[in-house]
């Protein structure tokens, strides 16, 4: 292939995202494009997103037609620089198609995994083959797929897992302990379960504290911590998400409630509610959810506060927020003070991972560095 | 202290006087009343047939279960259904045990074991089968007895549930109360067979009829059959042969009948006259003591008369409650 | 964790998974055990069509074969429902109701009310829905609109394997008395379906596909033929948007009237015969309480006003078929295919 071309594919968001369609073309053809700059707006049927620039150059050819939904790895963009002719651009795309059905065809779906744990069993998703290891620790009635937009970016770097919590996602639904604590003590039972002696924890909201929790309790387990919309740096709490959540029974219900989660509430499609509906039917769920909320951010504020002890350690710390954060105040980012790594993003919210998923890549692939 | 002949205490005696007599008073008042205007829709009046009411359900506790009849007001009495809320529930009050939602033909309290008069003929059979699959489910040693005429017991339903009552031995009872008239059609028309308990026999039940107007013979047949269904030894049928001093529903002329077939019912078939006069005449029970049950019913009866009139109608709001438990 | 499962497996484990946790959970039906008495082999059938197959072995005693008396052991369900049980009565085909119907609707469905609301029967009646099995007349009918006409019923019937075993759930858990309609040409259809008991609330309809230009709203079988159809008018450029009613009574009219108010169309496709059925029903709705956002007449694609014949050329006649959706949907966006 071209070495001066660069592809703008499908990406592939999550394990089940086998196609997505194209909404919106956020730069006109022949814009100048740099990394980090976001080209082209994607939906898939569980959440929309925006595909952002990895290269330099020109946007040379706008493929993808709005309202069209392709597969993933297609070719939807090319970017090359300026003195690059039309007549190779146009040969690449050519060849491009026959290259992606080569390789579309030898690519299974990676799938999910269980394990018994002295907590239950566990799902999660393993990906990668690097010396570190990072365990992704999603937050209150979150699971794995929280993690769509980060798990193979950290992958190529590190042996990512990516675990649902008890009570959680697939896992078993019986908390036998809702603390910080229980969930620390899941947490470490899972990492002696698959033998990992010693990991990077990365945690979102609740997922924080446990990472942090964890950090405090067993220091020799945690290389380092990345504390991603976390709690446990601060007494606020949205109760209005929090109960709220647990409270929704219907579409109706919940989609409101879910739209505080992200910068821009359009990002909730139906497909990301209905998925959440079907994890909060599950006999079991409502139980762990209410138990969970009620020990740790009851009445709107937490319980649990990490940010002092863990000031006070030397485990290397990354705290990340979304500036519009309407879940946890993202002024919170500050709480361990100096000793940590703080940045706030700006134009996200709480799920600043998957709103702006490089930036996040980008921070904690340098973190575990 | 005399010798009691009876198979029953002086203080039963008297408690299923007070039962009979409560009903024969209620129905008594009722007819009045209804004269008059205040009660709305129809009411079928169950005066006459006191002692079948009352011999069964003497053997029966709120663990039992029985489904009635649109004529059901006696089996609702004798089986402990407040008399205050169901005179409300005649009245379409909201103080009557359905709120004013069921009226005369659909009183239930199924906290006394009653799931309800029915307006639909027959209807009781299958329901009072699942009364006593959940029994036997449960295994409490509850029993279910279904009520139904002589005009029901040709019902579909009736033959159904007792060929189900009969391959599940379920502790279930059929009751006809054979009055000799489906609203005004005889049971000798109607009827192909002499006896219901030729009809049990076809499904493998034990049956017997009894007089029905006798309350001693309808307590010593019903013993018998609910114990045995209460031990496990299956269904059975009791047929008791009484008689109706009203038409079939209130209004009705009653011309169908033979003349003056309800005066002499009531002059020689009268189930409180016939008990009265064997209790009085074994020296079990004085006059004074029935003279005594009759003006406290009496004041029972015109006190729940004077409430239910006095009492609440229901709101619009009723209207549309209850229909679920949650929609 | 979640499987591919059939419509028909899933309603085998919803009812595994009730009877476990509920030991007032029973089931009772004809041939629903299969073999009782015979000198052959127990659970013989499982069923006509093999949905209760196995659970014999698992819960013996608590699934009841009945004799051919529908009255006496439906009726039977609901006595012992108000007499503290929760029974899953199996009609084997809806069309039957004819011989039990007074105990569905002047008893289940009415004592909760007459009794002044001290009464609650919650029994579960299970029936085969629909044509497609060149069953003919009396063995395929959609009768969901005789049952959401009689208030004290809840009427369910699920279009996929994953709402079969939570809307069944659900009904064993309800305290009212449920009619759940099995669409037997669904039987076979999979879909992903957790093995954890989950229960789906009745009256949310489903929004199966998102669009823009036309509602499309069915129930059963016709939920796959909406799909078929709106996959037909894409490609001609028309956005269509699938509701599965999914529960008849409740009924999500907020669901419908909501995704009018963004199409302006309404195509409701109904099984069931043409008078009084729920197509008239959700297309009267829509045009009391969201008229002022029709851009077109609502349209019904329903049965005809016959009974279900029975030679194969006929029936597939009969049923809506996914053409004559699209071919509604035209009569609403007019000359124009595309509504965009």
């Amino acid at each position: 292939m071209n070495e001066r071309i660069k592809p703008i594919v499908m990406p592939k968001w999550g394990l089940s995202m086998s196609e997505g369609k194209v909404t919106g073309w956020l730069k006109p053809a022949g814009s100048p494009v740099a990394p980090g700059d976001e080209i082209v707006e994607v939906e898939t049927d569980k959440i929309a997103g925006v595909v952002e620039a990895h290269e330099t150059g020109t946007l040379r050819r706008v493929i993808g037609e709005p309202d069209t939904v392709y597969p993933v790895k297609a070719l939807i963009g090319v970017i090359a620089d300026d003195e690059v002719p039309d007549a190779e651009i146009d040969a690449y795309v050519a060849e491009y198609a026959t290259q992606a059905a080569a390789e579309a065809a030898e690519e299974e779906a990676p799938r999910t995994h269980f394990i018994d744990t002295p907590a239950g069993r566990l799902r999660y998703a393993k990906r990668g083959e690097g010396a570190e290891n990072v365990i992704l620790i999603h937050g209150f009635g979150g699971d794995l797929d929280n993690w769509l937009f980060n798990i193979d970016a950290l992958a190529e770097a590190a042996t990512v897992y990516a675990l649902d919590l008890p009570g959680h996602g697939q896992s078993d639904k019986k908390l036998a302990d809702p603390s910080l604590k229980g969930l620390s003590a899941a947490l470490l039972g899972f990492m002696d379960a698959l033998d990992i002696a010693r990991a990077h924890l990365v945690g979102h909201s609740m997922g924080g504290a446990v990472a942090a929790r964890t950090a405090l309790d067993a220091p020799g387990r945690v290389a380092s911590v990345t504390l991603i919309g976390s709690a446990g740096l601060g007494d606020e709490i949205n109760a209005g998400y929090t109960d709220g959540f647990v409270q929704a029974s219907s579409r109706r219900e919940l989609k409101p409630v879910l739209e505080q989660l992200f910068h821009d509430p359009d990002t909730v499609t139906r497909q990301l509610v209905d998925d959440l509906l079907k994890y909060k039917r599950l006999d079991g769920v409502t139980e762990a959810l209410t138990a969970l909320s009620g020990a740790l951010f009851a009445g709107g504020r937490q319980a649990d506060q990490v940010a002092q002890a863990l000031a006070a350690t030397d485990v290397p710390a990354l705290v990340i927020f979304g500036a519009s954060d309407k879940v946890i105040p993202p002024d919170h980012a500050q709480a361990i003070g100096t000793r940590a790594t703080v940045e706030v993003i700006e134009d996200a919210g709480h799920m600043v991972q998957m709103e702006k998923a490089a930036r996040v890549n980008e921070l904690i692939l340098a973190h575990i560095a | 202290m005399t010798n009691n002949p009876f198979p029953l205490s002086r203080d039963e005696l008297l408690t299923a006087y007070r039962t009979m007599r409560t009903i024969r008073d209620f129905e008594e008042r009722l007819h009045v009343e209804f004269a008059k205007g205040d009660i709305p829709g129809f009411v079928h009046l169950y005066a006459g047939e006191e002692a079948c009411a009352t011999g069964i359900m003497m053997h029966l506790t709120d663990i039992d279960r029985i489904a009635s009849t649109h004529r059901g007001h006696g089996h609702c009495i004798a089986k402990g259904v407040d008399v205050h809320e169901m005179m409300g529930e005649i009245y379409g009050k909201v103080t009557g045990c359905c709120r004013g939602k069921g009226g005369s033909m659909h009183i239930a309290d199924l906290s006394k074991g009653m799931m309800g008069a029915n307006g639909i003929l027959g209807a009781g059979a299958p329901l009072i089968c699942g009364a006593g699959l959940a029994a036997k489910f449960r295994g409490d040693g509850g029993v279910g007895l279904t009520f139904f005429g002589d005009g029901a017991a040709n019902q579909g339903t009736v033959l159904e549930s007792m060929n189900l009552a009969a391959i599940w031995n379920l502790p279930v009872i059929f009751v006809v109360e054979n009055n000799g008239y489906a609203e005004s059609t005889s049971v000798e028309y109607a009827t192909a067979v002499d006896s219901y308990v030729d009809r049990a026999a076809g499904f493998g039940l034990p049956g017997v009829t009894v007089d029905g107007t006798d309350f001693f013979a309808v307590y010593e047949a019903a013993g018998e059959i609910i114990k045995r269904a209460r031990e496990g030894g299956g269904p059975a049928l009791l047929e008791c042969k009484t008689v109706r001093f009203f038409g079939h529903f209130e209004g009705d002329a009653q011309t169908y009948k033979a003349k003056g077939e309800n005066d002499h019912n009531r002059a020689h078939r009268d189930c409180l006259k016939l008990f009265g006069a064997r209790v009085t005449a074994a020296g079990v029970v004085s006059e004074a003591d029935l003279a005594l049950i009759d003006r406290e019913v009496a004041a029972l009866i015109d006190d729940a008369v004077e409430t239910a009139k006095g009492a609440p109608l229901p709101g619009a709001r009723d209207l549309t409650t209850d229909v679920y438990v949650a929609y | 964790m979640a499987r591919m499962i059939s419509y028909k497996q899933a309603i085998n484990e919803a009812l595994d998974l009730e009877m476990r946790r509920d030991p007032t959970v029973i089931l009772l039906g004809e041939d629903i055990v299969g073999g009782a008495g015979a000198p052959g082999e127990m659970d013989a059938w499982g069923g006509v069509l093999g949905v209760t197959k196995g659970l014999h072995a698992k819960h013996g005693n608590r699934l009841m074969d009945t004799p051919l008396s529908e009255s006496a052991y439906i009726g039977a369900a609901i006595g012992a429902a108000a007499c503290g049980m929760r029974p899953v009565a199996e009609l084997m085909f809806l069309d039957f109701m004819g011989v039990c119907f007074d105990q569905i609707f002047n008893q289940a469905a009415k004592f909760k009310y007459m009794f002044g609301g001290k009464a609650k029967t919650p029994v579960v009646i299970r029936a085969m829905v629909g044509a497609g099995f060149r069953a003919a007349a009396q063995h395929s009918q959609m009768l969901t609109p005789l049952f959401t006409h009689i208030p004290g019923l809840k009427v369910v019937c699920p279009s996929n394997a994953y709402d079969a075993k939570g809307l069944l759930i659900q009904a064993i858990r309800d305290d009212d008395p449920v009619i759940f309609c099995e669409h037997k040409a669904l039987y076979g259809s999979e879909a992903d379906v957790p093995e954890e008991s989950y229960a789906i609330p009745f009256g949310e309809a489903n929004i199966v596909r998102d669009g823009r230009d036309v509602t499309l709203v069915g129930y059963g079988l016709t939920v796959p033929r909406a799909l078929t159809a709106a996959d037909t008018l894409a490609r001609s450029g028309v956005s269509a948007e699938v509701i599965d009613l999914r529960t008849l009574s409740p009924i999500d009219w907020d669901t419908v009237i909501e995704s009018v108010e963004n199409t302006g169309r309404l195509v409701v496709i109904d099984e069931a015969n043409p008078r009084c059925s729920i197509a008239t029903d959700v297309a009267a709705y829509v045009a009391q309480n969201a008229f002022g956002a029709l851009k077109a007449a609502p349209q019904m694609v329903t049965a005809p006003h016959t009974p279900v014949p029975f030679s194969p050329v006929l029936e597939d006649l009969y049923i809506p078929s996914a053409d004559a959706i699209v071919a509604a949907v035209h009569k609403t966006t007019g000359p124009v295919k595309s509504a965009a």
